[in-house]
């Protein structure tokens, strides 16, 4: 009988550990939009590398059609508050803010950049031309066919 | 020191600047860098693992070292009472002049006067985009650069705000940013702690503008006191203008050939 009390306070122990070591981990926001095609895990580890890169070549180069702009990273992971607007950067419930606060990591970036998403008229303006984009693919996949 | 894109300037001369900047391009080029690098790629998943990418959607690196961007500023045709130039440049960059000493001022309305017979002159003042830009020869961190193309501009990114470049600039065009910056334009990153001036809205032009927002509200008060265009180019309106009419440079005894030129002072 003591044996039973024992091994059952256990098990009860380990499900109440489990579960609150699974509540520790941040909830990550869900984004809108594709995935990415290198993969989340990737781009969780990667993102600053990432993001570094295409930053000297737009700053520098002038290059504005980078693979990796601020500006599209926080409109596909937007969150939205209680007034169905996008969350700044000072909500802890910013998509950047969820991990960054669980890791202890200050994210610089906002100090300069935008934190919510762009408005549509002027982000037009800034990212690659959708139509252009896919009349170059479909020359590319006719020359292919050739 | 290698920053791409930074020309240097003078010490080491021609031929080791050349070296070293191919040196910095071979040895950081990855497949990604490469891919990325000659112009820009479009990419479709057909299927899980398969990738097709579309190499050269036409828009590459949008500072040319080809052209050198100018302005040409009629100051005989810029009334004392007009600010539009400055009033635009606020609204394209998002800074804003509440008449504090320590406001930012990307570009402003300076009046001059001739002693000696009474004649005043008012004309607006913006970084000039030396050719030899004496706020790239001070800063510390590269931070402050100029572009292939001619324009001089501040890597925030890289910017420590010690405010070095202030110092330097002889035409007190660029400004420290004092207080936090909330709700920037996406076209123009801007935050405390660093260093600002006028960039030639080099967003515009890198879509394809070929003009400024100064220029274009100049132009549209009907005084067209501005020409913006390639100083390179002698088929340009500028260059043609430049050709045809005497034009003075400020501070030409620096010797810094300037991007911005004046008419009438």
């Amino acid at each position: 009988m003591k044996r039973l009390i024992i091994a059952t306070l256990v098990l009860f122990g380990l499900s109440v550990g489990m579960s609150q070591a699974g509540s520790v981990y941040p909830e990550i926001p869900k984004a809108t939009g594709e995935e990415h095609p290198e993969g989340n895990e990737y781009w969780r580890v990667n993102h600053m590398e990432l993001l570094r890169h295409d930053r000297d070549l737009t700053m520098r180069e002038g290059v504005r059609d980078t693979d990796a702009s601020l500006a599209e990273c926080v409109t596909c992971h937007a969150v939205n508050g209680p007034d169905a607007k996008p969350v700044t950067v000072k909500s802890e419930e910013h998509f950047c803010r969820v991990c960054h606060d669980y890791a202890a990591v200050k994210v610089d970036c906002f100090q300069c950049h935008n934190s919510v998403p762009p408005d549509l008229g002027e982000a037009s303006l800034m990212f690659k031309d959708e139509s252009e984009t896919l009349d170059v693919l479909l020359a590319y996949i006719e020359g292919l066919s050739q | 020191m290698n920053i791409p894109g930074l020309k240097p300037t003078g010490g080491c001369g021609g031929g080791c600047a050349g070296k070293s900047d191919a040196n910095m391009k071979g040895a950081d080029m990855h497949r990604r860098d490469f891919l990325k690098s000659g112009a820009a790629m479009a990419t479709v998943t057909l299927a899980p693992g398969v990738t097709l990418m579309a190499m050269g959607s036409g828009v590459a690196a949008q500072a040319n070292p080809d052209t050198r961007w100018g302005l040409l500023i009629d100051a005989g045709k810029c009334p004392s009472d007009c600010s539009a130039c400055v009033t635009a440049c606020s609204n394209e960059h998002g800074w804003e002049d509440h008449g504090e000493p320590t406001d930012p001022q990307w570009i402003r309305k300076v009046t001059l006067k001739d002693r000696a017979t009474g004649r005043e002159n008012s004309l607006p003042v913006m970084c000039q985009h030396c050719e030899n830009p004496p706020c790239v020869d001070v800063c510390p961190t590269g931070a402050s650069f100029k572009r292939e193309d001619g324009i001089v501009l501040v890597d925030r990114h890289t910017c420590i705000g010690c405010r070095y470049c202030m110092m330097a600039c002889p035409f007190k065009a660029r400004s420290f940013v004092h207080h936090p910056v909330e709700n920037q334009k996406v076209s123009t990153p801007r935050g405390n702690g660093t260093v600002e001036g006028c960039n030639m809205c080099v967003h515009k032009l890198d879509r394809g503008d070929g003009t400024t927002a100064c220029v274009e509200a100049c132009a549209a008060t009907g005084n067209n006191a501005m020409i913006f265009g390639d100083l390179n180019d002698p088929e340009s309106d500028i260059s043609k203008a430049l050709a045809s009419y005497p034009s003075i440079e400020l501070r030409s005894d620096l010797r810094l050939n300037l991007g911005v030129r004046y008419q009438n002072i």
